[in-house]
């Protein structure tokens, strides 16, 4: 089992959502986040007052999957979040131990 | 107040308030012997027109400050600090209720001397149900005389927002309402001296606003600078709020106004026209200005453009013609931007929510052009451009003596809180936001 993370613009989360429910996936969790990465932050101007808002929002989507799905995941988060712009965001991959159904109790590929 | 401004000398003590019968009655003056017209004038009588448009203005002034200011300021602080905004603003509301009720209202508009009121209308004795003001009950323009008394104030607190104990600013707000405003207001529209040497102030430009402007900018420079400043994020958390706010001032400007004709008559008409001339125009032009300037016409810009707006129309309304107003208006989004920027970063205080640089410039430049756009046709009085360049002068005078008793006054009462309860919150508390702090309370 992997555990995919990706950081995407905002306004990117309905067509990754879309596009992975296509391919099969059956959830996923998603929080609000900030950062920089190369896209650095902005500037904002308040009657003169300059400020570098050096934390943009993201989204943070994070989806179990089995093994064999994971790449194809990947893949299809890369495609669905891109605009081609600095601060499209990143995508990570993690190996999961153990995942566990906490209403049936059932566990691991089985849970996801 | 509205003729008889202009009959500078002619008639002693002017007292504000004075509505439709009296404006006749002033015309009468004007034609006859004063002391005969005056022996013959009939008492004033209530007029139900006149006294349903001072309820209503009385409302509308109140919406003002809750909760137009408190929304206005409220959005321009960080999200850690709205409650503290909010909560300002609320307790001045009911503490300056009720220091006008026990003594305010009698300090400003009882008879005394040129500096201030008397003390017989204390706990406002002896105003019963049928005593009048003009043609309107007397009861209501003590209240809409005390809707004054509460924004006056309550502009103050965007300037040392952040930072000031709650204990703190209550006591400084409670002392300067008597101390500061009651006086000043006696001056200007009680029979006082300022009233007498023929200063215009149709509606507060010396009362309420540059009297606002100075007294947060002492307060500003005394408390010292926020935390933070120039090193972390101090911006607006919520322009929304902001937003709202600034519409419910202008709406609520009207009363304010057209209200201070104290009579729904042709006065308080133009008073209304001139309000959403300069208001405008002003808004207008500090969004050309930043956007020629900075790259973007920004939302608060084109909102603090239009608070200047109001301001520096609020002593000419009522002597200033259209015309007058746009050119009152164009000045003071341009002035107003430039204190709000310019003067605030050069000179290195920190006034938060500039309530100098746009309530302190935009009352002085308003108080000013009322001298040179004053028309005679519209409130009876002369400006500049009529031929009448005294009238700056005169202008000018009210616009010091304001700035002197505000500015000592100000000091010496900021000073004695300080060394008695102290001004400013601890660091941890300003650090974690004064919300949680000195209200126990967060807005997530």
């Amino acid at each position: 089992m992997k555990l995919i993370e990706a950081i995407i613009k905002p306004f990117k989360l309905d067509e990754v959502r879309e596009a992975l429910t296509a391919i099969g996936v059956q959830g996923l969790t998603v929080t609000e986040a900030r950062g920089f990465g190369r896209q650095k932050g902005q500037k904002e101007i308040y009657r003169g007052a300059e400020y570098e808002i050096s934390f943009l929002p993201k989204i943070r989507i994070e989806v179990a999957v089995p093994d064999d799905l994971a790449e194809q995941v990947v893949d299809t988060i890369r495609t669905s979040a891109a605009t081609g712009q600095i601060g499209d965001g990143k995508i990570f991959v993690f190996d999961v131990q153990k995942a566990v159904r906490i209403r049936t109790g059932e566990t691991d590929n089985d849970a996801l | 107040m509205t003729h008889f401004k202009g009959m500078k000398g002619r008639r002693g003590p002017v007292m504000r308030g004075l509505g439709v019968a009296a404006a006749s009655i002033a015309t009468a003056i004007a034609l006859a012997e004063p002391a005969l017209a005056q022996a013959a004038a009939p008492p004033p009588k209530l007029d139900t027109g006149d006294t349903a448009w001072m309820l209503t203005s009385t409302a509308l002034v109140l919406l003002m400050t809750i909760p137009g200011l408190a929304l206005f300021y409220g959005g321009m602080v960080r999200k850690k600090n709205v409650l503290a905004m909010l909560m300002q603003c609320f307790a001045i509301t009911c503490l300056v209720t009720i220091i006008w009720m026990m003594l305010g209202y009698s300090l400003a508009f009882t008879e005394g001397n040129a500096y201030v009121g008397g003390l017989g209308k204390m706990f406002m004795a002896g105003i019963d149900k049928g005593a009048l003001t003009g043609t309107i009950p007397e009861t209501v323009f003590v209240i809409f005389q005390m809707t004054f008394a509460i924004i006056t104030p309550a502009l103050i607190v965007g300037a040392f927002a952040d930072r000031m104990k709650f204990s703190a600013m209550l006591w400084f707000i409670g002392l300067w309402s008597i101390v500061v405003y009651a006086p000043i207001t006696h001056w200007v529209w009680g029979g006082g001296f300022l009233s007498k040497d023929g200063v215009l102030d149709f509606a507060g430009g010396t009362v309420v606003h540059i009297n606002a402007g100075v007294a947060g900018l002492v307060a500003a420079v005394m408390l010292g600078k926020r935390a933070g400043l120039g090193t972390e994020s101090l911006a607006p958390h919520n322009l929304t709020l902001s937003v709202i706010g600034a519409s419910m001032l202008w709406v609520g400007w009207f009363g304010f106004n057209a209200g201070s004709a104290v009579a729904a008559n042709g006065t308080a008409g133009m008073a209304m026209a001139v309000t959403q001339i300069a208001t405008a125009a002003a808004a207008l032009a500090w969004m050309f200005l930043e956007w020629m300037l900075r790259g973007k016409p920004s939302v608060l810009g084109i909102i603090s453009g239009a608070v200047a707006g109001l301001v520096a129309i609020t002593p000419a309304s009522g002597f200033v013609a259209p015309v007058g107003a746009l050119c009152i208006g164009i000045a003071a989004g341009a002035c107003c931007y430039w204190g709000a920027t310019w003067l605030k970063r050069t000179c290195g205080y920190d006034d938060s929510l500039d309530v100098f640089g746009v309530h302190g410039i935009g009352g002085i430049v308003g108080a000013l052009l009322t001298g040179v756009f004053a028309a005679e046709a519209v409130g009876g009085a002369k400006g500049l451009l009529e031929g009448n360049p005294g009238q700056v002068l005169t202008q000018a005078w009210g616009i010091i003596a304001t700035i002197v008793w505000c500015a000592v006054a100000s000091a010496i009462l900021l000073k004695l809180i300080d060394v008695i309860i102290g001004l400013r919150v601890e660091e941890d508390i300003e650090r974690d936001g004064l919300d949680l702090g000195l209200h126990g309370e967060t807005v997530q």
